[in-house]
């Protein structure tokens, strides 16, 4: 379509992005749903049985996924709350908003298949580790955020102060993790790293890379999903519900569905 | 300008001396809680007082965060503040220098005397001193970020320990480690000179982000 011209500048307007999000909707969710299916069972039935760990190590095709997205979607949440705040854009500010309690949940999700792995493969249930150190350290900047955004009635002043602790975050995310890795080292010798074999088999691989890719399909597709409703929320709060009228139907619908 | 906020706030923590001398005491009785609680055994002690007394500086200095700006917001002044056409960037370090001055550099003198309390050498003492004196500056900086952003907010106290608590990490390992190395025998500086950086990272940056977040409040 090289002369058809989109523009681009209309969707960012939540009232013209909120169709617009519920068409996109089902071309990642459905995909998610299938690569779920698609990874879990390669990662069940096809991976062979680890030599060292047995079988618990099936556990990283979770645990991997939702550690990498969990450090991503802070990033991203930090760009989009800066974007938000900069520009004065309301769809940015919003989409922090709805992936800070996706950005939580995979790092939760991380911490939890973590000390899972940890038992029957350390003997312990969590280590003082750098790596999960830092995690839980990440965790709790998510949970800094959405309290202080959940403590403010004021939908725009939430935005921008969730963009400054946003942005002061990912600052000292750095600082945080080079602390955090040389505490470490200089606490306990040297610490048991994650994926420490040279090599993977095949299938693990792929199977892994295949759950990765649904993990990101789901968190487009529930992000979206989440910002549709702030979306409403917001435009009823403002007192323009008149012009989304059709839509909420269009969006109780789906919802029943 | 700069002097002139310095000088009003000390003043006003002045007039209100109860205040500093009740984070001082919350500090003295954390601190002393800990041996009640774990062991009086002089070894274990000794190995515990670097974590424990940068754990209690860390929450007595959040104690006196609440009053940074909140007295200004509630009767006004912190708007005529913002008005006022001085950069709002040095006002504000002002007012964080003087929060240090009044709630910090106590804590940071009465460190050395509970240290005594723990069995700690004259070497670790001064190590001590040096690490709070370069890290409590650092706790008021990025606290004045939380401070500006609960501003107003109901349930202000407990918001601004979340938000603030998991910034203060890097000082509390860099301090306590530096204790930490000295209490071992070997040289304290790397931690030290670290503590130091971030230091001056955050006296670049924190007020910036301050006066940003100050605004927001406000409007």
């Amino acid at each position: 379509m090289p002369n058809r011209k989109i523009n681009w500048y209309k969707y960012a307007a939540p009232a013209n992005f909120y169709p617009l999000a519920g068409k996109l909707i089902p071309w990642f969710g459905i995909p998610a749903a299938l690569l779920f299916v698609a990874g879990l069972y390669i990662g069940f039935f096809v991976a062979p049985t680890d030599f060292q760990q047995g079988d618990a190590y099936r556990i990283i095709f979770i645990h991997v996924p939702a550690a990498w997205m969990g450090m991503f979607l802070y990033i991203l949440m930090a760009l989009y709350a800066g974007v938000g705040w900069a520009f004065n854009a309301r769809l940015a500010s919003m989409m922090a908003t709805a992936l800070s309690i996706t950005g939580a949940m995979f790092t939760f999700l991380s911490l939890a298949t973590g000390s899972l792995w940890g038992k029957p493969t350390w003997g312990t249930w969590w280590v003082w580790d750098a790596r999960m150190t830092s995690t839980l350290i990440l965790l709790f900047l998510y949970i800094g955020f959405i309290s202080l955004q959940a403590a403010i009635d004021d939908p725009r002043r939430a935005d921008r102060a969730g963009a400054v602790l946003a942005l002061v975050g990912l600052i000292n995310v750095p600082i945080i993790y080079f602390s955090v890795q040389w505490w470490n080292t200089l606490h306990q010798g040297a610490t048991i790293r994650l994926l420490n074999k040279p090599t993977m088999a095949p299938p693990m691989l792929a199977a892994m890379l295949i759950m990765l890719a649904a993990c990101w399909l789901y968190s487009i597709a529930i992000v979206l999903m989440r910002l549709r409703c702030i979306i409403l929320e917001r435009e009823h709060e403002a007192g323009r519900t008149l012009t989304l009228g059709a839509k909420t139907a269009q969006f109780s619908r789906m919802e029943s569905i | 300008m700069f002097r002139w906020i310095i000088r009003r706030d000390l003043i006003l923590a002045w007039r209100r001396r109860a205040d500093v001398l009740s984070t001082l005491f919350f500090f003295v009785i954390v601190v002393s809680l800990f041996p009640l609680s774990i062991s009086p055994d002089p070894r274990l002690l000794k190995s515990i007082a670097p974590g424990v007394v940068w754990v209690a500086a860390l929450l007595a200095s959040m104690l006196s965060l609440g009053r940074l700006f909140s007295n200004d917001y509630v009767d006004g002044t912190l708007e005529q503040i913002l008005l006022t056409p001085q950069p709002l960037y040095l006002i504000v370090l002002g007012k964080v220098l003087a929060q240090w001055l009044v709630a910090e550099v106590p804590l940071v003198l009465m460190a050395p005397i509970l240290g005594v309390q723990f069995g700690l050498s004259q070497n670790t003492l001064v190590v001590l001193t040096i690490s709070l004196l370069l890290g409590t500056p650092v706790l008021s900086l990025i606290g004045s970020i939380g401070a500006a952003l609960t501003l107003g907010l109901r349930g202000s106290g407990v918001l601004v320990a979340l938000l603030v608590l998991p910034l203060y990490i890097p000082v509390l390992i860099f301090g306590a480690l530096a204790v930490d190395a000295s209490i071992a025998g070997s040289n304290p500086q790397a931690h030290l000179s670290l503590l130091g950086a971030v230091l001056a990272l955050s006296l670049v940056f924190a007020p910036w982000a301050t006066c940003a977040a100050l605004r927001i409040s406000v409007e």
